[in-house]
């Protein structure tokens, strides 16, 4: 079962085509990895899934629903949460505030019954709060709930993130190198916290980098150059795959 | 290299000092332009040392907000007093105390499109205008009183914050703060102009004073006691939504708004519906200022006007409502302690401003970040 099918999605700027007809598809309750070197497209395929560029032409398609060409943040509302390359934290607002934010569209008392208070408002505050800190259980940062979050260190925002990701009850989460800058024991465990996140039934996208965290825990693994998509297959295959190394390393010279 | 230079130009003491006495010299002659001269060049350095060592310092404010806002019986201690003000049968106190209150609403109706959301609006004195204007006309026009009127009137100003909102908002930082600007000096100008409809810079008189269950409220006290009442329903209200999902999305969009997108908040809808909500409050205050003046004329709303209300906001601590409280209340009062140096007034608030700015650039209360509810 698919839960996210894309087939001939291109995104041209001008002349340059920086994704060009890739198509995949994610199993649901899957982590599939998408790499390729710098420059390869993944960041702006990760923006037209989410809604942040509109791709040239091409569909993408979520739980059997075609959503190219949507807003962000309806995306977002329809189950695809992502997380950013450079952290894109509310620094000025607390952590849990910035999770009690995703879950904005889990609420649905608006404008009156705040200002009223009604029960049911007051019901969905709580549980919004509560909830909040599970999150932060979750990826093992509740004690810093209280502190503003531009204060803290690189590694818990990169954690915050995913939290937030996590709270706005999405199926697939696509994460922008979550392991960018960190040390060899920071990586470690942001592996067994995207393990957590299939356990918990979630479908992960990842960009990444680091060969280990890539062949350690992807089920699938796509691989891009220059817009386009020149493999796919199970870490075994990939890192087999001339085409592969060539991008990687160069063609060898004989 | 030459940004460098030229900063450096206007960090030199004796540069800055030059400048001022230029300005003060059509005023005070050489004497006096020179006298300024010299106390400035020993007194820059002097501050500086002072703003350098007092960066550390906290202000005893931040000491009185650590605890007093928790507890809600000192709530009452401040309540008290306001509310037995007209006690004292003055009714100079009164009439500024009234006009403090109608900015307090202003001011923190303005808060919610620059302190929550970080839209610059520079033409927020336009729905203040708008609310005036339409409770001025339809009082005299239709004669209705000012209890039908009102809620009329304000969703006449709320319908044209989305107008405005339609236009702006496809534009950020700079370029919406000029729309703004423009959109208030397209409605002065129409009242200004449309001398068949509104009387043009003539205003127009002879509004009704509102009643209340058919006793008239014209005397100053039971008005003083009708602001009172609105200023507090605005905190009131403004607090509950700020912490509530929409006052979260309208500081998740100030904060980052990419981000905010990301977190399914949609970001159009909630920049509305934030300019809006921010008129809504205007158009209360606009109300009450043309029920308590009886009068209302294009010049109470110049582009002057919108940079008061924004000083109001920017001085107390953008964001927090007890700062934009503050900072309103002190500048409609400021400029009456300060009748006693007459011309220099404006001028001695104006320096005010410069050094808050300079010593305290998050304003008196800001201090902190907004806090949200919970």
């Amino acid at each position: 079962m698919f839960l996210l099918e894309v087939r001939g999605l291109s995104r041209h700027f001008g002349g340059v085509r920086a994704v060009e007809e890739v198509s995949f598809s994610a199993k649901s309750g899957s982590i599939l990895s998408i790499i390729g070197p710098n420059g390869a497209g993944k960041t702006t395929l990760f923006n037209c899934l989410t809604g942040f560029t509109k791709p040239t032409r091409g569909s993408v398609v979520l739980a059997g629903k075609e959503i190219s060409g949507f807003p962000s943040d309806r995306i977002t509302r329809l189950g695809i949460a992502r997380t950013f390359q450079n952290i894109r934290l509310f620094r000025e607002m607390t952590v849990r505030e910035n999770v009690m934010v995703a879950q904005h569209a889990t609420i649905a008392s608006g404008l009156l019954p705040a200002v009223l208070r009604s029960r049911r408002f007051r019901d969905e505050e709580r549980d919004v709060r509560e909830r909040a800190f599970e999150y932060l259980e979750l990826l093992g940062i509740e004690g810093d709930s209280e502190k503003t979050a531009g204060s803290l260190s690189y590694g818990v925002q990169r954690r915050i993130e995913i939290a937030r990701a996590l709270a706005t009850g999405a199926a697939l989460l696509l994460l922008d190198e979550p392991t960018a800058g960190m040390n060899p024991q920071e990586t470690e465990e942001m592996m067994g916290i995207i393990r957590n996140l299939r356990e918990l039934g979630k479908t992960v996208i990842l960009i990444e980098h680091d060969m280990k965290v890539v062949m350690g825990i992807s089920e699938h693994i796509i691989v891009l150059d220059h817009g386009v998509k020149i493999a796919e297959g199970n870490p075994e295959e990939i890192k087999n795959n001339n085409m592969v190394i060539e991008a990687y390393l160069g063609k060898e010279a004989y | 290299m030459k940004a460098e230079r030229s900063g450096f130009l206007f960090r030199s003491p004796v540069i800055v000092s030059l400048w001022f006495a230029l300005l003060f010299l059509p005023f005070k002659g050489m004497k006096g332009a020179a006298l300024l001269f010299v106390s400035m060049v020993v007194a820059i350095p002097v501050l500086r040392y002072a703003a350098r060592k007092a960066r550390g310092i906290t202000l005893p404010i931040e000491k009185v907000r650590e605890y007093f806002p928790r507890d809600r019986r000192y709530l009452a201690v401040l309540l008290i007093p306001l509310a037995a003000l007209p006690v004292l049968k003055q009714d100079y106190l009164l009439d500024v105390a009234i006009i403090a209150g109608i900015y307090v609403i202003l001011a923190l109706g303005l808060n919610v499109v620059v302190g929550f959301t970080g839209l610059l609006n520079l033409g927020f004195v336009a729905f203040y205008a708008i609310g005036a204007y339409s409770y001025a006309l339809i009082n005299t026009r239709l004669g209705w009183g000012f209890w039908s009127v009102l809620p009329i009137s304000i969703l006449i100003t709320t319908l044209s914050g989305f107008l405005l909102a339609f236009p702006a908002l496809r534009l950020k930082g700079d370029y919406l703060a000029i729309v703004t600007l423009g959109f208030g000096e397209i409605v002065r100008l129409v009242l200004n102009n449309w001398d068949s409809f509104t009387k043009g810079p003539n205003g127009i008189s002879g509004i009704a004073p509102p009643s209340f269950f058919g006793i008239s409220l014209d005397r100053l006290s039971s008005y003083y006691y009708l602001v009172f009442f609105f200023v507090l329903l605005t905190v009131f209200v403004i607090r509950r939504v700020r912490d509530s999902k929409t006052g979260r999305a309208w500081i998740a969009i100030r904060e980052d708004e990419v981000a905010a997108a990301a977190m399914g908040i949609n970001r159009m809808w909630y920049k509305f519906s934030s300019f809006a909500f921010g008129a809504f409050w205007a158009g209360l205050a606009g109300c009450l200022f043309a029920a308590k003046m009886r009068f209302v004329s294009p010049e109470s709303f110049t582009f002057m006007e919108s940079v008061f209300i924004l000083c109001m906001v920017i001085v107390g601590g953008i964001g927090s409502i007890p700062g934009v409280i503050f900072g309103a209340i002190a500048l409609v009062c400021l400029p009456e302690v300060l009748r006693e140096v007459q011309m220099y007034r404006m001028l001695a608030l104006g320096a005010g401003l410069v050094f808050l700015m300079i010593f305290r650039p998050q304003g008196l209360f800001g201090g902190k970040r907004v806090p949200l509810g919970g």
